[in-house]
């Protein structure tokens, strides 16, 4: 056990997950974020280009990983994209949340809700108890057994992606298994 | 072996599993002194790393500093060693809310990372170099990272849950 290095996604993307596009797709590329980290923020529009370009052909997985101790509001807007999950608006809330970093105290996070017009109610218990306080957890500590060390990180078919996440890059690494048949990822894993 | 795979204790230098660890007395604040053999009959997580206010030791100190409840969970203290001096340490935990003591390797300098095989003699600062200790002070579980690659925490918890088997994993 001293050789341990995990860069491998340990917990498979299912029905739990929260996901964009066609589940026939040849990739999935899988992004450990957190709502308040500036470096996330910068990585939102560069997913959503990598979707457009390459269309049916990948599907887009995100999962919380709020550093909380170094952004205060992080865990809060987790909890509000699940909130807002429950109600069938995730990804309205996730696209609100990375264009609105800034600005993701409570009230906040209450008004996007009150745009996505959801049941306001139910969003506000849901933040007062916690409800997804558990589940944004387990996103977090799958993202550490997967040897998330920062965010954002991303996975390409299941395999820790350590370029940079800039457009060309990321398109390049998703080329590369999509040209393997969406086989590389697994291959190098078990290396 | 890419270069962000990192390599288990390099040969020949860093400390491997089944070594006693080397006791140790450092500063922890500029008038604070721990030893670690103060901590025997829990697990011991050594976080060497290069330098306070560098990027990646921001990253990771903040990984860690969100996990200390894990770590809690198997009963284990986490201690972060690098050569600064305990007043640089105090200006860096306090800025980075961290939950967990940063030692002072810095008089002599790096003298324990020395010990512990994980000195950069040539750069003046320790490798990022992670010790799992157990409860009997005996090294069970050591990594050097690349120096400028964040090495995560599935391997501590995963060297932790070696120690207590009975603990649930996650």
């Amino acid at each position: 056990m001293t050789t341990r290095s995990s860069t491998e996604l340990t917990l498979p993307v299912t029905d739990r997950d929260h996901i964009q596009g066609s589940t026939e797709a040849l990739v999935t590329l899988v992004e450990y974020g957190d709502y308040e980290c500036p470096h996330c923020g910068r990585a939102h529009p560069i997913v959503e280009e990598i979707r457009q370009q390459f269309g049916d052909r990948l599907r887009f997985v995100f999962r919380n990983f709020p550093l909380t101790q170094v952004h205060a509001h992080a865990e809060a807007a987790a909890e509000a994209a699940e909130a807002a999950g429950a109600q069938g608006r995730f990804w309205e809330m996730h696209h609100a949340l990375f264009t609105h970093q800034n600005a993701l105290d409570t009230s906040h996070l209450v008004q996007y809700a009150g745009r996505l017009r959801i049941n306001a109610a139910q969003f506000g218990e849901a933040l007062s108890a916690h409800t997804f306080r558990d589940r944004v957890r387990e996103d977090f500590m799958s993202g550490v057994r997967s040897g998330v060390n920062g965010t954002p990180t991303f996975f390409i078919n299941g395999m820790r992606h350590d370029a940079p996440f800039d457009l060309p890059f990321l398109s390049e690494a998703i080329e590369g298994v999509m040209g393997s048949g969406g086989d590389q990822g697994r291959a190098a894993g078990q290396s | 072996m890419s270069s962000n795979t990192g390599t288990p204790a390099l040969p020949g230098t860093a400390l491997a599993p089944g070594t006693a660890a080397p006791d140790f007395r450092l500063p922890s604040t500029p008038d604070q002194l721990v030893s670690l053999h103060e901590f025997r009959g829990q697990p011991v997580v050594l976080v060497f790393y290069p330098a306070d206010w560098s990027p990646v030791c921001g990253d990771q100190t903040a990984l860690y500093n969100e996990l200390m409840p894990e770590f809690h969970r198997f009963d284990a203290e986490l201690l972060g060693i690098s050569v600064d001096g305990p007043w640089c340490h105090l200006a860096f935990a306090h800025d980075r809310k961290l939950r967990f003591p940063l030692l002072a390797d810095f008089e002599p300098k790096g003298a324990v990372a020395r010990q512990y095989g994980v000195y950069r003699s040539q750069d003046g600062f320790c490798e990022r170099a992670l010790f799992v200790i157990d409860a009997e002070g005996t090294i069970r579980w050591s990594y050097v990272s690349p120096v400028g690659v964040n090495p995560g925490a599935d391997g501590i918890l995963a060297a932790l849950e070696g120690l207590a088997p009975k603990e649930k994993k996650i």
